[in-house]
C-alpha cells in the first residue's frame, strides 16, 4: 500500500469515529467536552502548520482565536450582520493582522520571535478587557446569536458537535494536502535550515508570514466558531495561558503531525476535568509533561504511539515465527 | 558568465576580501584555492548574497545580481552547496530533492491545500525529476531515507542531486571533498565532469589540491582577501607568488 493511500484510509477511518462517537455518548456533558476538543484541534492544528512545519514559534495565538471570537460577536450582537459574514470578516480581517504584523514580526528568531508574539498577544488581551463599550471588558460579550443554515440552527449539543468536527475535519484534511506539498516541504526545509532552503529558491521570509497568516485565519475562524456555539465570550479564555496551552498541545501530541495536534487537544482538553482535584497545580502537571515529552519523546506523542504500535507488530510477527 | 568586479568585504575593521575581480567562463570547471582565511567562501557567500559585499559588483551573464537574494538567484539558474553540508534532515533523501524544484513549480498555499488537478499534476512531476536527479548520483535507493541518517559522503552527493534539481546553469561547490576518502573523490571527479557534460558551469572551492589540479580548466588563487593568480593548473603549479604563499614567505 503507497503512503497516500494509507493517508486517505487513515483520515477516513478518522472522520468515520468522529461521526458515530457521539452515537454511544449518553447524556450531553461528554459531548460538551467533545466540542471543546474540536474547537482545541482546529486551533493545535493551526498553530502547528507555524511551529510544527515552519518552526516559528507563536506565543500569542490565543489572541488571533479571541479576535475571531470578537469579531464575529461584536458583528452579530451590534449590527444586523449574518453569523456566517460575521464569520467570514472575523477571518478575513484576523488574516489581514497577520499579514501585517508577519512582515516585521517574523524577522525576528527564537526567544526574540517568542517575545514578540508574546507582546501581541498580551496588547491584544489588554484590548479586549479594556474596550468596554465594544467587547463588554470583563464581565464578557452575551446574546451572540447561533449559526443557522435556513430553518436548522446550531444551538444544541448535537448539532453543534457535528457543525464544529465538520469544520475540524475540513481543516485537517486542508492542512494534510498542505504538508504533503511543495509548500510543506518549503517549510519543513526552512524548518531544518533557513539558509539552504533559499538557496534552493524558497523564499522564506514570504512564505513564513503566508503561512502565519493562515494560520491567524484558521484561529479567528475557531475563534468565530467559539463564539457562536458558546453565545457568550469573555477575555479570560483567551489570554496568555491558553496562548502556552495551545503550544504545549502541540508539543505533546507531536510537532508536524496533524493527526499529533489532535492528540494533544484532546489530552489538553480533558485533563483539566480529570485533574480537578489538584486544583491551581494543574499548571505544574502541564510543565512536567512538556519537559518529559521533550526529553523523552521528541516527536511528541503519536510518534511514541508509531513506535509502540511497530514494537507490538514485531514482537507478534516475532511469536508467529517461532510458532 | 559569472564576472566579479572589484569585490571588496570588510568585516568591522577586517578586510575579508580586497578588490577581487574575477571571470568564469561558460561551460568551464574553475577552481578558487588559497591557504585558510584567504577569503574564498566569504567570496561565495558573496555571489549567492547570503552576504553583501562592501563595494563592488557581480555579473551573472550580462545581468548585475550584485544585491539579490539566495532565493531569486536560485530562480536565475544560480546555486551552491555548502562546505558543512546542509541537508534539511528531517526529511527523506528524495524529499530533500524535491525542495530543489522549488522553482521549477508554482502551486500556491490554496491549490495545494484543496488539491487542485494543477497541483496534482505537478506534485507527479516533481517527484519524477527529483528521482531522476537521485538516479544521477546512484542515490536512489535511500529515497525514502531520513536525510540526517546518510553517511557524510552520501549527504555530499544529496547535497549536489539537490542543487542540480534547481536545474542551474552555474553551481558554486564549497569545498566538495573535505571530509571524503579517496575512493568517494575519485567518484566525486566522474561525477563533476558529468555535471559539466549538461552544459553547467561549475566553480568549486577546494583544498585537495589533486582534484583540482585533476579536473580544474583554469584556477584561481586567493590569498589574504587578495586575488594572487589566475591561469591553467600547469601556469598555477609553476607560479613562483602562490609556492610561496602556500608554503611561507621565503
Amino acid at each position: 500500500m503507497t503512503k497516500e493511500k494509507r493517508q486517505i484510509l487513515i483520515f477516513i477511518f478518522f472522520t468515520a469515529a468522529v461521526l458515530v462517537t457521539p452515537l454511544f455518548l449518553k447524556g450531553s456533558y461528554f459531548l460538551n467536552v467533545l466540542v471543546f476538543i474540536g474547537i482545541n484541534t482546529m486551533l493545535a492544528v493551526a498553530l502547528n502548520l507555524l511551529l510544527g512545519y515552519a518552526g516559528q514559534i507563536s506565543l500569542g495565538h490565543a489572541a488571533f482565536f479571541g479576535l475571531g471570537a470578537y469579531i464575529s460577536g461584536i458583528l452579530t450582537t451590534r449590527f444586523p450582520i449574518d453569523p456566517w459574514q460575521a464569520m467570514m470578516l472575523a477571518g478575513f480581517c484576523s488574516a489581514g493582522l497577520a499579514f501585517v504584523i508577519g512582515f516585521p514580526i517574523l524577522k525576528l528568531k527564537g526567544h526574540y520571535l517568542a517575545m514578540a508574539t508574546m507582546g501581541f498577544g498580551i496588547i491584544m488581551y489588554i484590548t479586549f478587557n479594556e474596550t468596554v463599550g465594544w467587547t463588554g471588558g470583563p464581565s464578557g460579550l452575551s446574546g451572540i446569536p447561533n449559526l443557522h443554515i435556513g430553518s436548522l440552527i446550531f444551538d444544541n449539543d448535537w448539532n453543534n458537535y457535528y457543525l464544529i468536527w465538520i469544520f475540524t475535519l475540513g481543516v485537517m484534511l486542508l492542512s494534510i494536502n498542505l504538508s504533503q506539498s511543495r509548500i510543506g516541504r518549503a517549510l519543513r526545509a526552512i524548518h531544518d535550515s533557513e539558509v539552504a532552503a533559499r538557496v534552493m529558491g524558497v523564499n522564506a521570509r514570504v512564505l513564513k508570514v503566508q503561512i502565519f497568516t493562515v494560520s491567524a485565519l484558521l484561529s479567528a475562524i475557531a475563534g468565530s466558531l467559539y463564539a457562536h456555539t458558546m453565545t457568550f465570550i469573555s477575555p479570560v479564555a483567551f489570554g496568555f495561558n491558553f496562548s502556552v496551552e495551545l503550544v504545549t498541545m502541540v508539543i505533546i501530541g507531536g510537532l508536524g503531525s496533524i493527526y499529533g495536534s489532535f492528540l494533544g487537544a484532546a489530552i489538553l482538553t480533558m485533563l483539566p476535568e480529570l485533574l480537578r482535584v489538584f486544583k491551581d497545580f494543574d499548571i505544574v502537571l502541564y510543565g512536567l509533561m512538556l519537559i518529559l515529552i521533550t526529553m523523552y519523546m521528541p516527536g511528541g506523542l503519536i510518534s511514541g504511539l508509531s513506535m509502540l504500535a511497530k514494537f507490538v507488530m514485531s514482537k507478534i510477527r516475532g511469536k508467529q515465527s517461532n510458532a | 558568465m559569472l564576472r566579479l568586479d572589484g569585490i571588496n568585504k570588510i568585516f568591522g575593521g577586517l578586510t575579508a576580501l580586497e578588490d577581487v575581480s574575477l571571470s568564469v567562463t561558460k561551460g568551464s570547471i574553475t577552481g578558487i584555492i588559497g591557504p585558510n582565511g584567504a577569503g574564498k567562501t566569504t567570496l561565495f557567500n558573496i555571489v549567492t548574497g547570503l552576504y553583501t559585499q562592501t563595494s563592488g559588483q557581480v555579473y551573472l551573464g550580462e545581468k548585475n545580481i550584485s544585491l539579490f537574494a539566495p532565493e531569486t538567484l536560485a530562480g536565475l539558474g544560480l546555486v551552491r552547496t555548502f562546505q558543512n553540508v546542509e541537508l534539511f534532515g528531517q526529511m527523506t533523501v528524495l524529499e530533500n530533492v524535491m525542495v530543489g524544484l522549488h522553482t521549477k513549480s508554482k502551486s500556491g498555499i490554496f491549490s495545494c491545500a484543496f488539491k487542485l488537478p494543477g497541483q496534482i499534476r505537478e506534485e507527479k512531476y516533481i517527484k519524477e525529476k527529483g528521482l531522476y536527479w537521485l538516479e544521477f548520483t546512484s542515490l536512489a535507493e535511500l529515497a525514502d531515507l531520513t536525510a540526517s541518517s546518510l553517511p557524510f559522503g552520501k549527504g555530499r552527493l544529496l547535497e549536489i542531486s539537490r542543487a542540480l534539481a534547481v536545474e542551474p546553469k552555474i553551481i558554486l561547490m564549497d569545498e566538495p571533498a573535505a571530509g571524503l576518502n579517496s575512493r568517494e573523490t575519485i567518484e566525486l571527479a566522474g561525477l563533476i565532469r558529468r555535471i559539466k557534460e549538461l552544459g553547467i558551469t561549475v566553480v568549486l572551492v577546494e583544498h585537495d589540491m589533486e582534484l583540482v589540479m585533476d579536473i580544474c580548466e583554469s584556477i584561481i588563487v586567493l590569498n589574504l582577501g587578495k586575488k594572487l593568480a589566475e591561469g591553467t593548473p600547469r601556469e598555477i603549479q609553476g607560479n613562483e607568488a602562490v609556492i610561496a604563499a602556500y608554503l611561507g614567505e621565503s
